[in-house]
């Protein structure tokens, strides 16, 4: 069965980015219909599920949003817009002031200041901020939510964007949305490398495994131009778990230890992936396991860590009692993850101006899915939210609404008839397995050559992406996993489009290509690409914009 | 990963509503919840926290270093308690205070 909506505007992914602008659109114009569709249930989809720790990204006492421009300029080894940087580091205040006031816990001092922790981040309990952000979109008489819609297509008309359209991951209904104007706010994409754990555990990873990349892929696919996605995140994290070890860094300020007892991080530089290229460095000196050095930290701050992580990974905490290795009694070993797309930390994603429009008319995107502008985290993620939401506003008047789209459902019925001799699984694996050996995956510390791109990109489209097209499902669940499984590929094909284009090695813990093992002043620039059938063409821009 | 107590499931539906990943759904002519595949559980405990039964705990797999405690949550407005059992039967409490912002 085919169903119809149309609205003003349309929302997919009801995450961190995608519940703000709809928040700010409304308090703007509650005239404005809103149509939010997410493939979960917005009360705990997206990155924001489990909760979080801190506000990553605040402007402190006796600092401005400049300070915060350079910080993440320098952080991304000059890889980011100054622009893109400065309107979401301006607003980076405010917005915690508005989710204070939805509900979210902020620590305060005497005088009702926030308690900082660094320069850059506050305190907060931020194990319900999905809720509470879900709970004031609920309350909105012009908002729709579809929960569990999960989109796969935009609606095009020439170079204009007029909707989307998917299915329900439970019954066999699919779903067109024809509107004026679109945000884009799906997140990142994890899973298209091999995970840390890729047996058992092939979930417990760091970055949510049902953020798919669907947002890139389907700008993809529509032509719109992406940026930087070969500044790939490979995050720090706790082993086995793989919960974050920011808090451990900062709350107790455990340092970088070997396993001979050194002190090393020094000799290689403080950036985020500096901090990974010490540990994969040290690793393959010899001097494996790396850890945190917690042994020696007090009752009441191992007590402290309890608590923070079961607001944010509960598996840590549980690890650390169940095992009876503390952090005050045994250091915290950590490790680095699977590559992961996402435009929140590093610069990668849609391509985008001041106000967060791609390059599709009437298509804007928000959070990780969008490019340019890293060091989001949940703040600038809202910031960029509320940007939108503000041009929208402005704007919509202009745009005049579109007749309503119909789309070809047998796109989806062809895989309930299929036949095939793979399962789902069995492709994902061959995909991941292909990325992490050739396209520089976390056995391989993160490196690659050219050659090995080549074969990556032979391979996934060989092994993987034609056999997907016979995928049997079972059920929408099985669709479901088939569209994943088609993202992940369409984004990997570019990626490594744009991991052969930038012949240096600019983040070393993110990425090393060993045929130019060093920095290149003559890639002091952005590699964008637009992909036309199939074909990826690469564009050089200009970092001063 | 996720385990559910089939003779504590009371088939409410809650948490194949709330599951990020869509990993849950219904069985046994709608009465008790089964997760398709644990390997795909992200370990969020989402579905831990709204299980009004507290049917479903979270458990670390052999190959994160679990060795079968049990992490269950009971959730109401002001608190979080957490509550692990470990595998000789001790019972461990932790109490989240949701009005208190973490210390770290
Ligand atoms: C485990 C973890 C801990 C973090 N901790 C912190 C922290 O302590 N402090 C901090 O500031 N930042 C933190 N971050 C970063 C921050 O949470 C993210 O950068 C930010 O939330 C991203 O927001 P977003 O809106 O882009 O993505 P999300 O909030 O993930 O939203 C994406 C939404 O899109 C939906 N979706 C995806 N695909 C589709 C589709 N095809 N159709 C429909 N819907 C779809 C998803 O279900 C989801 O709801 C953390 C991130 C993670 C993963």
């Amino acid at each position: 069965m085919k169903k119809f909506f149309t609205s003003d505007v349309l929302i997919i992914g009801g995450g961190t980015a995608g519940l703000f602008a709809a928040i700010r659109l409304s308090e703007l114009n509650p005239q404005i219909k809103i149509l939010i569709v997410d493939k979960a249930d917005i009360r705990r989809s997206g990155c924001l599920a489990a909760g979080v720790n801190a506000l990553n990204a605040y402007i402190g006492k006796n600092h401005t949003p400049e300070d915060y421009v350079n910080y993440a300029i320098t952080d991304a080894h000059g890889i980011a817009s100054r622009k893109l940087l400065h309107t979401m580091a301006q607003r980076l205040n405010h917005v915690t002031k508005v989710v204070e006031r939805l509900g979210l816990v902020i620590e305060t001092d005497s005088e009702g200041n926030y308690v900082e922790r660094g320069w850059r981040n506050v305190k907060i309990n931020g194990e319900n901020i999905k809720p509470i952000l879900a709970d004031a979109v609920k309350r909105l008489p012009n908002v729709k939510i579809f929960n569990h819609v999960n989109i796969t297509d935009f609606f095009r008309d020439g170079d204009k964007i007029i909707g989307a359209y998917g299915f329900s991951t439970r019954e066999k209904i699919f779903y067109g949305f024809t509107v004026k104007a679109t945000l884009i706010a799906t997140g990142g994409a994890s899973g298209i490398y091999l995970p840390n754990h890729a047996g058992g555990s092939r979930h417990q990873i760091w970055y949510p495994p049902f953020n798919t990349g669907a947002g890139y892929a389907m700008g993809i696919r529509a032509g719109a131009e992406m940026t930087t996605l070969e500044m790939r995140f490979v995050a720090l994290r706790c082993k086995d778990t793989i919960a974050p070890t920011g808090t451990l860094a900062q709350g107790v300020g455990a340092a970088q230890i070997n396993s001979r007892g050194e002190l090393y991080q020094k000799n290689y530089g403080n950036t985020t992936s500096e901090r990974v290229f010490a540990v994969t460095s040290e690793n393959l000196a010899g001097r494996a396991p790396c850890y945190l050095k917690t042994v020696g930290i007090s009752a009441e701050q191992e007590k402290f860590l309890y608590d923070a992580y079961l607001n944010m990974s509960p598996a840590q905490t549980l690890r650390w009692i169940e095992t009876n290795q503390t952090p005050r009694n045994f250091n915290v070993e950590i490790c680095g993850t699977e590559p992961y797309i996402i435009g929140g930390h590093t610069a990668a994603g849609y391509w985008v101006d001041e106000n967060r429009r791609t390059t599709l008319q009437n298509l804007y995107a928000a959070g990780d899915v969008a490019g340019g502008c890293p060091q989001k985290y949940v703040t600038g993620a809202f910031a960029e939210a509320e940007i939108v939401a503000e041009k929208i506003s402005e704007t919509l008047n202009e745009i005049k609404m579109p007749a309503q789209i119909d789309f070809d459902a047998s796109e989806f019925e062809k895989f309930f008839e299929n036949d095939s001799a793979f399962t789902i699984e069995e492709l994902e694996v061959a995909m991941q397995t292909t990325m992490d050996e050739y396209a520089g995956g976390l056995t391989q510390n993160y490196r690659f050559n050219e050659r090995q791109l080549n074969l990556a990109a032979k391979n996934i489209e060989r092994r993987v992406e034609n056999l997907s097209e016979n995928l049997h499902a079972a059920d929408m669940y099985d669709l479901l996993k088939i569209y994943e499984l088609r993202e992940r590929l369409t984004v990997a094909k570019v990626l490594i489009e744009h991991l052969k284009a930038r012949r240096e090695t600019r983040w070393a813990g993110f990425a090393q290509n060993l045929d130019y093992p060093n920095r290149d002043e003559a890639f002091n620039l952005f590699i964008n690409s637009i992909t036309t059938d199939g074909k990826t063409k690469i564009i050089f821009r200009e970092l001063g914009r | 990963m996720i385990s559910i107590d089939r003779k504590k499931c009371v088939g409410c539906g809650k948490c194949i509503d709330i599951c990020p990943g869509n990993l849950l759904e219904l069985k046994n002519e709608n009465v008790c919840a089964f997760c398709r595949d644990v390997r795909d559980c992200w370990g969020c405990c989402a579905c831990v926290k709204i299980c009004p039964v507290n049917a479903i705990c979270y458990q670390l797999s052999a190959d994160l270093g679990g060795a079968g405690a049990k992490l269950f949550a009971h959730d109401s407005k002001t608190k979080l308690i957490w509550e692990i059992i470990k595998l000789d039967g001790e019972k461990i409490f932790l109490e989240v205070d949701k009005r208190q912002a973490n210390k770290f």
